[in-house]
């Protein structure tokens, strides 16, 4: 729940000093297209989220979990994530987290459709790895 | 730029990487940067952990509280003339097949694009792989994206509209 709570206010703090949805893969999306004004808010939340990586190696290596399949299915599943992410306009963050709690019908569709998707792709993957 | 503006944009670039930091941070105390708690929690036959919607319902229940009371409250953000929240209300297709592949990737990677880039930056070679995929599976989408938006053009050109 506190990890939780982080996230929900690291999200407004977001909307509240920049006016904008904390999703990820938009953010990170942005950064790939063209320069515009946006672009330097977004690496630098990005800049963020490295440096809780390299805090977190450092200071509780045991919270970076090892990956539960192969490089090969590692590959695709990066391919997947970052083509419809970018599909559907968002992922767990901005869909999940902003999406819901703003009452967004677009983004419980989403939500409803990734957890049934993601579900189903674990329960296969899990049977055969 | 005036002292004021370069003020405004450093106090900006700051709060944007105090944000990223702090959610960083969240997913990693709540175990979204480890794939095998993703795959336990997608996956209700083998053992599972449904602690992850906890993390999503506190995130959720944060996050309404406070866009409430922005949305009443402020009348335009800090580093920006106005908000920029999305007001599609309409389905389409593109939503629910993009969400439908992001699902997949997700269920079988274990990661989704946040925790994927702080696992990254940790040095774990197979969170790098898979945000280089990532990216290029972004890239892929936006040529497509400025394929579909130049053929719609051309087709609107062609109707004389």
């Amino acid at each position: 729940m506190l990890g939780g709570a982080l996230i929900g206010m690291a999200s407004a703090l977001v909307l509240l000093a920049h006016g904008r949805i904390a999703g990820i893969s938009g953010i990170a999306g942005g950064v790939l297209q063209r320069a515009t004004p946006d672009r330097a808010w977004r690496l630098a939340f990005l800049g963020g989220l490295v440096a809780a990586g390299v805090v977190a190696a450092i200071a509780a290596p045991a919270t970076i979990g090892p990956p539960v399949r192969s490089i090969g299915a590692v590959l695709v599943a990066g391919l997947l994530v970052g083509f419809g992410t970018r599909l559907g306009d968002g992922c767990t963050s901005g869909h999940g987290v902003c999406g819901l709690s703003r009452g967004s019908g677009r983004s419980l569709v989403a939500v409803v459709t990734f957890l049934t998707t993601g579900a189903i792709t674990a329960m296969i993957a899990g049977r055969l790895s | 730029m005036t002292a004021v503006d370069a003020r405004s944009r450093a106090a900006a670039i700051a709060m944007a990487a105090l944000a990223g930091a702090l959610f960083g941070a969240g997913l990693v105390i709540s175990g979204m940067t480890q794939p095998a708690r993703i795959a336990h929690f997608l996956d209700p036959l083998d053992g599972w952990d449904p602690s992850l919607a906890f993390v999503m319902a506190g995130a959720v229940a944060v996050y309404a509280a406070c866009h409430a009371w922005i949305r009443r409250r402020v009348d335009r953000p800090w580093f920006d003339i106005r908000f920029h929240v999305p007001a599609r209300a309409d389905m389409d297709r593109q939503l629910v097949a993009g969400a439908a592949i992001f699902g997949v990737g997700w269920g079988l990677g274990g990661l989704c694009p946040g925790p994927s880039v702080v696992a990254a930056a940790s040095g774990n070679t197979s969170a790098i792989a898979f945000v280089l995929a990532m990216l290029a599976g972004m890239y892929l989408r936006h040529r497509t994206m400025e394929r579909d938006g130049a053929a719609a053009a051309a087709r609107r050109h062609r109707s004389g509209a």
